[in-house]
């Protein structure tokens, strides 16, 4: 095996968002996620449960296991057995989402999609997040428009969790004492300063910040030749 | 028991300016789109308009017919963000009332139950609370005491929907692997509309296919329209998938252009102009 790409640290670290979840809905957002939410239903995480984006549940090779179409979906987002993995254009240091609109909500500058179910999904049930381009423009200090909930404003509901956040550059949580983001882990290559950099709020960084975890040979094998032998995941991160 | 059977225009005659109408179908899935193109034909505007959006907000948007829209998103799926919707809201061309995709559900089920409201775990701590400023919320009267927002009903004037098969009293049926939200539309609808790839005698629905794809029933339908193709171009599974090419053509045209080249015409001479549009 040749030397591991970013890309694959990428999805590693979107892998083990789902570990130990159990017999829960994965749901990726993106093509890095979604080769992660796969590899991890192969090795570490059998009992996941994916669709294949449309109403079907299936398993890795295909097969149709169950049917959930779009009402049953969010019967399933309320019931909490999901872990969503959503995209962000705006995320802030206390996890507040946007994807709804650049801007003043009453004008925007650039409209997005609109809320779609980051406030329920995050209302009721474990949402991470997936950020293929670490910057400022992201990593802001306020987001234009709140659809998914933060730890500041959840208000400790009950079903409220963000395990954590990827990006391109690193591995992020809340595992502070007032919820705030964290570094937790690096992908090999990237310094502290570069994600500091990149990070438009104060940012926790512990004194000493693990590597993102290798790839096993098995999981690497499994990435090239099974899950994403077309490599759409250098779509989202360049190799 | 009355032939429901009617014309695109027909229906259209019976909508007017003000109204408040649900599109059923899903982004760019299974979207009455024959219907869509029958209102933009006419002079109908001012819509209030409630739909989980697709090309039938962005061409209505685009057009200058929606005074608000309702909805949790527009895209075209495979296209994620809708340019002509998009064009339109960073104009400021409508009022606009954001909600959650489950909100929206409930809201609708509410409208389907005659129930003012009901309690929805969604939208607290996020901003859908501060760009709907009249949304209230209700606290659990047993030992929780946990507070929800109070979903009010979305109540239709008419529903929009396409199905692949309906008979002539309105029963309606999906082949598709989603039912979307289309039988709950019509049940929170004064009105309903149904556009169908084919009309069928009503034994011939269940001939091939299970009674439980009978999605729509007759008592919600007002009228019934026979208009092949009438999704296109968003899916219609598995009568026929997205047409993805046309969608481009769409998303990548000035909307006059389209208008003028696409909409100038009725169903026949938008087929054919699609024909040699592509």
């Amino acid at each position: 095996m040749t030397g591991v790409t970013r890309a694959e640290y990428c999805v590693i670290a979107c892998a083990e968002a789902w570990r130990g979840d159990g017999e829960v809905l994965a749901s990726p957002m993106g093509l890095i996620p979604s080769v992660g939410a796969r590899l991890a239903r192969l090795t570490f995480a059998p009992d996941l449960l994916l669709t294949d984006g449309e109403a079907l549940l299936v398993r890795p090779d295909g097969t149709t296991e169950g049917w959930l179409p779009y009402r049953q979906h969010l019967a399933l987002v309320t019931g909490g057995r999901r872990h969503v993995m959503m995209g962000a254009s705006q995320i802030d240091r206390f996890g507040n989402q946007n994807i709804s609109c650049i801007g003043d909500w009453e004008r925007p500058r650039r409209q997005l999609l609109g809320v779609r179910g980051a406030p329920v999904n995050t209302l009721n049930h474990p949402t991470s997040y997936w950020i293929p381009r670490h910057s400022r423009r992201v990593f802001v200090e306020r987001v234009d428009m709140v659809c998914g909930v933060g730890y500041d404003r959840a208000a400790g509901a009950r079903h409220h969790r963000i395990p954590r956040v990827v990006s391109d550059l690193g591995v992020f949580d809340f595992a502070t004492p007032d919820r705030s983001m964290r570094l937790a882990s690096l992908h090999p290559g990237v310094t502290v300063e570069q994600v500091r950099e990149a990070t438009g709020f104060e940012l926790t960084v512990p004194d000493e910040v693990p590597p993102t975890r290798e790839p096993t040979a098995g999981e690497l094998r499994l990435i090239r030749e099974v899950v994403d032998p077309a490599g759409t995941r250098t779509r989202e991160v360049a190799a | 028991m009355s032939d429901k059977t009617m014309t695109v225009d027909e229906v259209v005659s019976r909508l007017h300016s003000g109204m408040t109408l649900g599109i059923g179908g899903w982004g760019s899935r299974r979207k009455p789109m024959a219907l869509v193109r029958a209102l933009l034909r006419s002079r109908i505007t001012d819509l209030t308009i409630v739909s989980y959006g697709g090309p039938d907000v962005g061409m209505l948007a685009a057009a200058g017919r929606i005074r608000r829209l309702v909805t949790a998103f527009v895209t075209l799926d495979s296209i994620p963000l809708e340019p002509h919707y998009r064009a339109a809201r960073e104009r400021g061309a409508f009022a606009l009332t954001e909600i959650d995709e489950a909100m929206f559900m409930w809201g609708l089920r509410a409208a389907a139950n005659r129930l003012p409201f009901l309690p929805v775990r969604a939208g607290l701590g996020s901003d859908v609370m501060r760009v709907n400023p009249g949304l209230r919320t209700v606290t659990s009267p047993y030992e929780d005491g946990e507070t929800f927002v109070a979903m009010p009903a979305l109540r239709l004037d008419a529903a929009l929907v396409h199905m692949n098969r309906a008979d002539r009293l309105g029963n309606g049926q999906y082949l598709g692997p989603d039912p979307y939200f289309d039988d709950l539309f019509c049940e929170a609808a004064d009105t309903a509309y149904v556009s169908c790839e084919r009309i069928v005698d009503t034994a011939e629905l269940t001939k091939a296919a299970p009674p439980q794809s009978l999605l729509v029933k007759r008592h919600t339908v007002t009228g019934v329209v026979e208009a092949p193709n009438g999704a296109h171009f968003t899916s219609c599974a598995p009568d026929y998938g997205r047409d993805e090419a046309f969608q481009k053509t769409y998303a990548t045209t000035p909307w006059p252009e389209f208008a003028a080249r696409f909409l100038a015409g009725d169903e026949q001479a938008y087929r054919s102009a699609v024909r040699e549009g592509t």
